[in-house]
C-alpha cells in the first residue's frame, strides 16, 4: 500500500460555489462543474492560498488517503466521505491523528505517555498537520541563533529563528516541527527528522513575520542538535511537519493555563504566553509558569520571563543546582503554592500542560495528588476528568 | 509582498493605490471621510456603535493578508481603498476595443457611461446598510449580529471603493457624486436611493438573508461585469470586492439554509409531517416551508428587475465600448465583440411567452440575468437537499422569470409562479398565495426576539455547522455595549 498522504478538499455540504478559491489559485488546481468545487491533487502543492479568501471554511477541508480522491469522485459528492481508518502496528488506534509520519507519531504517542491520548481543548483552533513530509519539506532561512543560557553556563540552549519566505506553514502554539539534519548516519542512511517544539505563537515572533522560532539544547553527541545549534544566519534548513493535534491551547479568553515545565520544555509555554499577550493583553490571573532547571544562568528566557508582570504570568522557578541552597524542584514549587493551585484544580477552566524530562512527571504527579487530597479532590478521578475533556496534557522527553 | 499588494495605514484612509503620494485625491478623501463617518453615526447599525464586534479587516490584498480578524468598534472600522493588483499586459476583454491594452485613465469618449455605471453601483452600497440598520436588534444570535454587521461594514467599504474612483478620475463631477452618495437615502420621499429594490426596507431576518442571498447576488453579477471593465483601475476594484461579497453570499445562503434546518428538526421532532399545516408548524415557533417560498419568490423577483430590460441599447454600448463585460468574458469562447451573434431572450405577445433570437449584443442584460438565475439555482438545489434529508416532502422551486415582475417584457404580466399566463383578476386573486401576505409578515415578526448569549440561538434558526474563523459554539462574536 502507498503511503498515506494527506488530500486537500472542499466540503461540498457547505461549500457555497462562490469560486473565490478557483479564481484565488495560482496554479490552476481548482476547478468546478455544475455540482461541486474540487481540487486536483496532482497539482495542489499546498501553498494554503485559496485558504483565507473562503468565506464558509468548507475550503478547510482534509482527508488521509492512501490514494487520492479522483475529480471525477469529487465532482459527484454530496458530502465528504468519512476518513478512512488506518490501523497501526497495534492494530488498533489511528494514526493520522498527531502526524502521517509512523516515525513522527510514534516520537509523540512515546512524549505523551504521561497523559495518554488526550483529545485537545474543545475551543482550541483546528492544527494543521504533516503539510510537509521528507518528500516535500519547507526551507527556512535562518534569522537568528541566540544563545539563551549564559556563556558559562553547563548548558547550551539556543534560541533559533527561522524565517520562512512565502511559504505558508501555518501553526500552532504546543505543535511540533521536525527538522532533517543533512548528511547519513552511520549505516549510510539519510538521517529522520528531530522533533522540536515551536516556542513562538502562531503568527511569528513579531505579529505577522512569517517565522518560527525554536529553543534547542546541545546535546553532547546529538547529531541533529549540534547541527541546528551551529547554523548561521543565512543558512538554509529543511523542515516537515507540522506535527500534534492534542497538545494545543485552549482558544477561549476564561481558560486559565497552569504550565509546568523544565529546560526546553519551556518552549511551548512561550509560544502560550506570547499569544495571550498578543490576544488578551489585560486578561490578569489566568496564566501560571512554574519552571526548574539547574540554575537561573542555566534557565532558557529567564531574562525575558522576569520582565513579564507577575499578574499576567504568575511565575515559579525552582533551581536545583544553586551553591548553598537546597536542591528545589518544580514539585517543591508547587507544595509551596499549594493554595492558589488547589484553587485552580476546582476551576473547571484550568488547563494543565506538564513539559520537558520525563523524569519531572512523578514528583510533579505526587505534589498535584496531595494539593488535591488536601482540598479533598480525589487527584486520580480529577486527572481523569481532566483528560477526558482535554484539560491535561503531558509531553516529556 | 510587493507594493501593490501592501495596504498603507499611515493616512487616515488604509489605501494600496499610494494615496500619500496623490496629495490632490487624498486631500478630496480626507474632506469626504467626515461626512461619510457621520453617516454611518446617521445611518448605520442602530444601537451598536460602542459594541466590539469580531470584524475580519483586510490588511493586504494577496491572500494571505486580506482577512485578519479582531474585535473593532464599528465607528472605528479601517475603511480603505483596496484594488487587486494590476495584471501587467492586461488587454481590454470585448467590445470594439477588443485586444487593446486596457485603459489606466478614462477614455474621453465613454466618460459619462462610465461615470454612470460607477454611481448606480456605488449607491446600492450604503442603501443596503440603510435598509438593514434595525436588524441587529433583532438578532437570533451574536453570531449572525456579526456576519450582518461584516456585511454592513463591508458595503461601507465598497462605496468608498466607488467613490475613491470617482474622486480620483472625474474631476468636480465625481466629487459631486461622491457626495450625492450620502445624501440620497433608502425610502426617502424626496431624495430615494437610485433602484427600487434598495428603498425596501429589511423588516426581518428571513428578508435579511433572502436579501443577501438573491439581491447581493445581482451586486455580484454586476461587479463580475464591471471586474471586467477595459477600463484597469474599475476592473482592478471589482475584483477585490468580489472577494468581500462572497461572504455576503454565504450569510445568505446559510441563513436560509439554516431556517429550512430548523423548521425540518422541529416539524420532526414534533411528528408533523405535512409542510402544508402551516398553522401545526408555526405553532412550533419556526417558518413553515412555504412560507419560505414566497418570500424566495419576492426576493428573487425584486433582484431580477435589477438586470434591467432584457434588450438593452445601453447594455449593449456599454459592452461595445469595452466599459462593462460579461460574466465570466475571459473564459467565454466566442470572438467578444457580438458582431454577428443572437441569444435568445425572452418575449410576452399577445399574452404569450415566447423566445425570440436577438441580437447578442442588445441582450447582454438578460445573459447576464441568465448567468444570474443559474447561480441562484445552485444554492435552491442545496437546500433541497437538506429538506430531503429531513425525509419532509417539499421541494423550493425559483419561480418563473415573468413572475412579478416591474421592468422589462414581463411588466405587471400576470404570469404565475409555474409560467402559466392567467388573467389580472386570477392573479390578484392568488398574489397571496405566492407572496408574502401581511398576516405572514407579521408571523414571521413574531418571532424576531432577540437572542444575546454568546453560543444560543433563537428556536426558529439552528445554529451554524463551523464558527467564523474557526471559532468554537460559544465563541462571543459580538462584545455588546450596553449604555
Amino acid at each position: 500500500m502507498a503511503e498515506p498522504q494527506k488530500q486537500h478538499l472542499i466540503d461540498p455540504e457547505f461549500c457555497i460555489r462562490c469560486y473565490t478559491c478557483e479564481e484565488t489559485c495560482p496554479i490552476e488546481a481548482i476547478t468546478h462543474n455544475d455540482d461541486n468545487v474540487v481540487v486536483d491533487a496532482s497539482i495542489c502543492n499546498l501553498c494554503m492560498d485559496c485558504i483565507s479568501p473562503c468565506p464558509t471554511g468548507s475550503i478547510d477541508s482534509w482527508r488521509v488517503v492512501a490514494e487520492p480522491y479522483s475529480l471525477e469522485d469529487q465532482l459527484g459528492w454530496m458530502e465528504l466521505p468519512e476518513q478512512q481508518q488506518f490501523a497501526d502496528e497495534d492494530g488498533g488506534s489511528d494514526i493520522g491523528v498527531e502526524a502521517l509520519d509512523e516515525d513522527i507519531a510514534a516520537l509523540l504517542a512515546q512524549a505523551h505517555k504521561g497523559s495518554g491520548q488526550v483529545a485537545a481543548p474543545s475551543s482550541a483552533s483546528k492544527p494543521s498537520i504533516n503539510l510537509r513530509n521528507l518528500a516535500n519539506p519547507v526551507e527556512g532561512k535562518i534569522q537568528g541563533n541566540f544563545r539563551l543560557t549564559s556563556p558559562d553556563a553547563d548548558s547550551d540552549v539556543r534560541h533559533i529563528i527561522i524565517n520562512l519566505g512565502n511559504t505558508t506553514f501555518p501553526v500552532l502554539e504546543g505543535q511540533s516541527v521536525g527538522i532533517i539534519c543533512p548528511g547519513t548516519d552511520e549505516n549510510g542512511k539519510p538521517h529522520l527528522p528531530r522533533l522540536y517544539s515551536i516556542s513562538s505563537p502562531r503568527d511569528g515572533e513579531r505579529p505577522n513575520v512569517n517565522n518560527i522560532s525554536l529553543t534547542i539544547k546541545r546535546e553532547k553527541l546529538g547529531v541533529c542538535s549540534n547541527y541546528v545549534c551551529d547554523l548561521a544566519k543565512g543558512d538554509v534548513v529543511k523542515l516537515t511537519g507540522p506535527f500534534g493535534a492534542s497538545f494545543l491551547m485552549p482558544d477561549d479568553p476564561q481558560a486559565k493555563l497552569l504550565m509546568i515545565c523544565t529546560g526546553t520544555g519551556s518552549a511551548p509555554f512561550r509560544a502560550f504566553t506570547m499569544r495571550r499577550q498578543r490576544v488578551l493583553p489585560e486578561q490578569n490571573g489566568a496564566l501560571k509558569l512554574f519552571f526548574g532547571a539547574r540554575t537561573p544562568d542555566s534557565l532558557p528566557y529567564f531574562g525575558p520571563l522576569n520582565k513579564i508582570p507577575d499578574d499576567f504570568l504568575d511565575t515559579h522557578f525552582a533551581f536545583s543546582r544553586v551553591e548553598g541552597q537546597p536542591k528545589n524542584y518544580v514539585q517543591d514549587e508547587l507544595r509551596l503554592a499549594a493554595a492558589s493551585i488547589a484553587e485552580a484544580l476546582k476551576d473547571p477552566q484550568t488547563y494543565i500542560y506538564i513539559c520537558g524530562m520525563k523524569a519531572m512527571e512523578e514528583g510533579v504527579d505526587s505534589a498535584l495528588y496531595d494539593i488535591a487530597g488536601k482540598a479533598s479532590l480525589d487527584w486520580n478521578t480529577l486527572k481523569d476528568e481532566m483528560r477526558k475533556s482535554g484539560r491535561y496534557h503531558v509531553e516529556t522527553y | 509582498m510587493t507594493q501593490s499588494m501592501a495596504v498603507d495605514y499611515d493616512t487616515i484612509i488604509p489605501n494600496n493605490v499610494g494615496l500619500s503620494g496623490d496629495r490632490r485625491v487624498l486631500k478630496a478623501l480626507e474632506r469626504w471621510h467626515p461626512g461619510y463617518i457621520k453617516w454611518w453615526g446617521n445611518m448605520g447599525p442602530v444601537g451598536f456603535q460602542e459594541s466590539s464586534v469580531y470584524l475580519r479587516t483586510a490588511i493586504s490584498v494577496d491572500p494571505k493578508g486580506w482577512a485578519k480578524f479582531d474585535y473593532v468598534k464599528m465607528p472605528e472600522y479601517r475603511w480603505g481603498i483596496l484594488l487587486a493588483p494590476q495584471v501587467e499586459g492586461r488587454t481590454i476583454p470585448c467590445g470594439e476595443h477588443f485586444g487593446e491594452p486596457a485603459w489606466q485613465e478614462v477614455p474621453g469618449e465613454y466618460r459619462s457611461l462610465l461615470r454612470r455605471l460607477i454611481v448606480i453601483q456605488g449607491d446600492t452600497e450604503p442603501a443596503s446598510v440603510e435598509q438593514q440598520r434595525f436588524l441587529g436588534e433583532t438578532a437570533p444570535s451574536l453570531y449572525d449580529m456579526r456576519n450582518l454587521f461584516q456585511v454592513n461594514v463591508e458595503e461601507g467599504r465598497h462605496l468608498w471603493a466607488m467613490v475613491y474612483l470617482l474622486q480620483k478620475y472625474f474631476g468636480s463631477d465625481g466629487r459631486e457624486e461622491a457626495n450625492e452618495m450620502l445624501r440620497r437615502q433608502s425610502g426617502s420621499e424626496e431624495t430615494p436611493r437610485m433602484l427600487g429594490a434598495f428603498n425596501e426596507e429589511t423588516p426581518d431576518w428571513l428578508s435579511f438573508f433572502m436579501f443577501t442571498y438573491f439581491t447581493d447576488r445581482d451586486g455580484k453579477m454586476q461587479l463580475e461585469a464591471l471586474a471586467q471593465s477595459g477600463f484597469d483601475p474599475l476592473s482592478r476594484t471589482c475584483r477585490f470586492m468580489l472577494t468581500e461579497e462572497a461572504h455576503h453570499m454565504f450569510v445568505g445562503e446559510t441563513g436560509v439554509a439554516r431556517t429550512i434546518q430548523r423548521t425540518c428538526e422541529a416539524m420532526n421532532d414534533a411528528g408533523v409531517t405535512d409542510p402544508y399545516d402551516i398553522e401545526k408548524v408555526r405553532e412550533l415557533g419556526v417558518i413553515d416551508l412555504p412560507t419560505i417560498q414566497k418570500k424566495l419568490n419576492l426576493h428573487y423577483t425584486l433582484s431580477l428587475d435589477l438586470f434591467g430590460s432584457e434588450v438593452s441599447t445601453n447594455a449593449a454600448s456599454a459592452f461595445n465600448s469595452g466599459i462593462k463585460g460579461r460574466y465570466q468574458e475571459v473564459k467565454i469562447d466566442d470572438d467578444h465583440q457580438l458582431n454577428n451573434d443572437t441569444y435568445s431572450a425572452a418575449q410576452f405577445l399577445n399574452n404569450k411567452i415566447e423566445t425570440v433570437d436577438v441580437p447578442a449584443l442588445t441582450a447582454i442584460n438578460m445573459r447576464l440575468r441568465d448567468d444570474y438565475s443559474n447561480d441562484a439555482a445552485g444554492g435552491v438545489k442545496r437546500w433541497n437537499l437538506l429538506i430531503k434529508k429531513s425525509n419532509i416532502e417539499f421541494e423550493l422551486k425559483l419561480p418563473h422569470s415573468g413572475f412579478h415582475r416591474k421592468i422589462g417584457v414581463f411588466n405587471n404580466a400576470p404570469i404565475t409562479p409555474d409560467g402559466l399566463v392567467i388573467s389580472k383578476e386570477q392573479w390578484e386573486e392568488r398574489k397571496n398565495d405566492w407572496l408574502p401576505s401581511l398576516a405572514d409578515g407579521d408571523f414571521i415578526q413574531s418571532l424576531m426576539k432577540p437572542v444575546w448569549e454568546a453560543g444560543k440561538y433563537a428556536n426558529w434558526i439552528a445554529p451554524p455547522r463551523v464558527g467564523i474563523d474557526n471559532k468554537p459554539g460559544d465563541f462571543e462574536y459580538v462584545q455588546l455595549h450596553m449604555a
